[in-house]
């Protein structure tokens, strides 16, 4: 516990999303107005979820036992559902959006939307992590032993870990789920879709912690992959950057300075 | 205590601030009505440079006391208060193609955002960081007079009666206050409205920061001798009221305004009962929107009859975002309203250091005569102003979601993200509709649904998530 778990962890989790807000949406003012409003929108669909898993529980009127875990495990699917439902409907409100500041200026200044999708995958990540996990950070700074009954010392560690893979995710999927409307492609939808409840699914076995984070962290790279190449790059590009020859990126990046 | 005592008769004066100044938000956008009609109202999605020559806008100094409003003026209304008709100053380029004043004007809208949300983050991580670390704060210590009834009541009922009669009792006092404001201003009693502003920013920042530099060092356990203190509290409450009252660095001015808005939000949080904070957030935003909005709300007359006289607004009320700077242009042809104006010090025009008086000899250089030939930059820096009552009431939502929640941070960030959407629909309304506009209504609502619903919905549901370790 104490000040070293607490800020290890939260670099941990938060660090690279506060590394990918500083350098590229933190410069940008309408990019950042576009994470919040994506932050926004994760919020609300929470708020749906929870109202969901709250109606169940009144109707089964709190009874202890198994229908409690078999609640929580409806919840959670019911949630992610609701999640890329909205997702969905911020991809709709950015088409809008989109539009609307097309024919308000002509020029080339909105943002494409494949950065919208970036920027929109993140906002969803950020807060989807911070509301995962800020309450255990704040227990992490003061006094206590983990696992002191039985339960795996490893709990902050774990967690932070969890949360980064979820906010990385979360970015990831926004990249293809978004391109995933734009060409009409379902199907992306649907593996989108898919991979979500999976990895919800896989923290069900929760104590597990090895084969979770691993399979998860696998998901996570897969999504990756994936999401690259939706976005435009290829092995080329990579190699081109990897090498420091990437002509265009190196002229952009000294014109910016 | 002996603060208690001490504190109620700073509490009138303050409450008479308070009640006046941060009763209402009001948004509003600095439309000229200079006689040339050459700059209309202005939106931050409107193009940013001014068409012709002269542009002046005229500065809309409403009277702001006793409202909160974020205005969109053009910064060339600053200097163009009360001077002569050769000081003008000209925004823009004339003659740009229409494409690139959009463009620059859809780019100040969001920048004019983020200037925004960045002070309004600041002052509600002061008060959150301030209310989680000093016990002092969440401390039930007594009630304000203007909240007389208790809420320590057996029945729900009782209680719910009891916060009501208290945010009556609250919301006309603001009421009177902003009436009396009016009266004063129509009838030109500025010294007296200057006095009343300086007394109130004297306790603000002197007793106040008093007090708040004494609980903090407790709960750290560090010694401070008196002369220590006294050297470091006369310090900060004089720079504060040369910077607020008169001249200073644009970001200290800011940084003022946010610390004292930050002080006067956590005496809120202090001193208002629970149901009687919520009650009366919800109170003062349907106020703020009746007081803005209808024809014959006090804040919208006050806004007219500032208009009217073309008077600056008063400073220690209103938080400004941006400077105003103006570059002269030199005219080619000089003979065509031909005036140069050079360019001002980025601190002289920001702060307002008078109120009301109509020669500003101090703070605008007179223009010299210079050659016309070549033509410099012209660039105007749009300033989004927003009044320290809206700073207040969004820390106090921020605060008390921090204070009572049960330790818990999610209902915090949630109250924040939602109070943060609501200035953003705030500002785009503002860039739709062109005029005065309520802060409070449209962040307050989000605010409090997402109080409650955050609360009571989502907290049991995410503390069962994380008990099992899942995942969504």
């Amino acid at each position: 516990m104490t000040a070293a778990v607490f800020f290890g962890c939260a670099f941990i989790a938060f660090g690279p999303a506060l590394a990918l807000y500083i350098f590229t949406i933190a410069t940008e003012p309408l990019r950042v107005i576009f994470l919040i409003i994506g932050a926004f929108f994760w919020l609300v669909s929470l708020l749906f979820s929870s109202l969901f898993w709250f109606m169940a529980r009144t109707i089964t009127d709190n009874k202890d036992g198994p229908i409690q875990k078999y609640l929580l495990i409806l919840g959670v699917l019911v949630s992610v559902l609701i999640q890329e439902t909205f997702r969905f409907m911020y991809y709709k409100l950015l088409k809008k959006a989109s539009e609307g500041l097309k024919s308000i200026n002509p020029d080339e200044t909105a943002p494409s939307m494949r950065l919208l999708a970036y920027v929109s995958g993140l906002g969803f990540g950020i807060m989807s992590g911070v509301f995962a996990f800020v309450n255990t950070l704040s227990d992490s700074l003061g006094p206590g032993t983990v696992g002191i009954h039985g339960d795996s010392p490893q709990f902050f560690l774990n967690s932070a870990f969890m949360t980064l893979v979820i906010i990385l995710l979360h970015m990831f999927w926004g990249i293809i789920f978004f391109d995933g409307c734009e060409k009409k492609k379902w199907s992306a939808l649907l593996v989108v879709l898919l991979t979500h409840l999976l990895v919800s699914a896989l923290t069900f076995i929760s104590p597990h912690y090895g084969i979770n984070l691993m399979s998860t962290y696998i998901i996570m790279v897969l999504m990756g992959i994936w999401a690259f190449f939706v976005a435009g790059g290829s092995c080329r590009s990579l190699k081109l950057c990897l090498l420091c020859q990437d002509k265009d990126f190196l002229l952009f990046n000294q014109r910016s300075r | 205590m002996g603060f208690q005592e001490e504190d109620c008769s700073f509490f009138h004066s303050q409450m008479q601030r308070a009640g006046t100044s941060q009763g209402r938000a009001m948004l509003t956008f600095m439309a000229s009505d200079s006689e040339e009609e050459v700059c209309d109202e202005r939106t931050s999605l409107m193009s940013a440079e001014s068409p012709p020559p002269r542009c002046c806008q005229e500065a809309r100094q409403g009277l702001e006391d006793g409202e909160n409003a974020a205005q969109w003026r053009s910064q060339d209304s600053e200097e163009d208060l009360e001077e002569d008709a050769d000081h003008y100053v000209c925004s823009g380029v004339p003659g740009q193609p229409s494409g690139l004043e959009e463009e620059l004007t859809l780019k100040y809208g969001a920048k004019h955002v983020i200037m925004l949300f960045v002070p309004v983050t600041l002052c509600m991580i002061v008060v959150v960081a301030t209310i989680k670390s000093v016990r002092f704060y969440t401390e039930k210590n007594g009630q304000l007079i203007y909240t007389p009834f208790t809420e320590d009541t057996p029945s729900v009922g009782q209680r719910l009666l009891n916060s009501v009669l208290n945010t009556l009792i609250m919301i006309s006092v603001i009421v009177a206050m902003t009436i009396f404001l009016v009266v004063l201003y129509k009838y030109r009693c500025y010294k007296f409205i200057h006095g009343w502003l300086i007394m109130s920013s004297l306790m603000l920042l002197f007793l106040f920061t008093y007090i708040y530099l004494g609980e903090v060092l407790k709960t750290y356990n560090v010694a401070m001798d008196y002369p220590t203190l006294f050297l470091t509290v006369w310090n900060f409450g004089a720079v504060g009221m040369v910077c607020i009252h008169w001249k200073g660095p644009l970001v200290l001015q800011q940084a003022y305004l946010i610390m004292i808005s930050a002080l006067m939000a956590l005496v809120f949080i202090k001193y208002l009962p629970e149901w009687s904070a919520w009650v009366i957030l919800g109170a003062i935003s349907v106020y703020d929107l009746v007081a803005v909005l209808c024809p014959k709300g006090p804040l919208r007359m006050l806004v007219e009859t500032a208009q009217e006289r073309n008077e600056p607004i008063f400073p220690a009320l209103i938080y400004s975002s941006a400077m105003v700077w103006t570059v002269g242009m030199a005219k080619l042809d000089p003979s065509s309203q031909g005036a140069l104006q050079l360019p001002y010090d980025p601190e002289m025009e920001d702060s307002y250091d008078s109120f009301g008086e109509p020669s500003y000899p101090e703070v605008f250089e007179p223009p010299l005569p210079g050659s016309p030939g070549g033509e410099l930059e012209e660039e105007e820096e749009r300033g989004v102003k927003l009044g320290l009552g809206d700073f207040i009431f969004y820390s106090v939502l921020v605060g008390k979601a921090a204070a009572t929640g049960s330790g818990d941070w999610n209902t915090t960030l949630a109250c924040f993200v939602a109070i943060l959407i609501g200035l953003c629909l705030t500002l785009l309304l503002l860039a739709v509709f062109k005029k005065a506009l309520p802060a409070l209504p449209i962040s307050i609502t989000f605010g409090l649904i997402f109080y409650f619903s955050t609360d009571n919905l989502v907290r049991p549901f995410m503390d069962t998530l994380a008990s099992h370790q899942l995942y969504i």
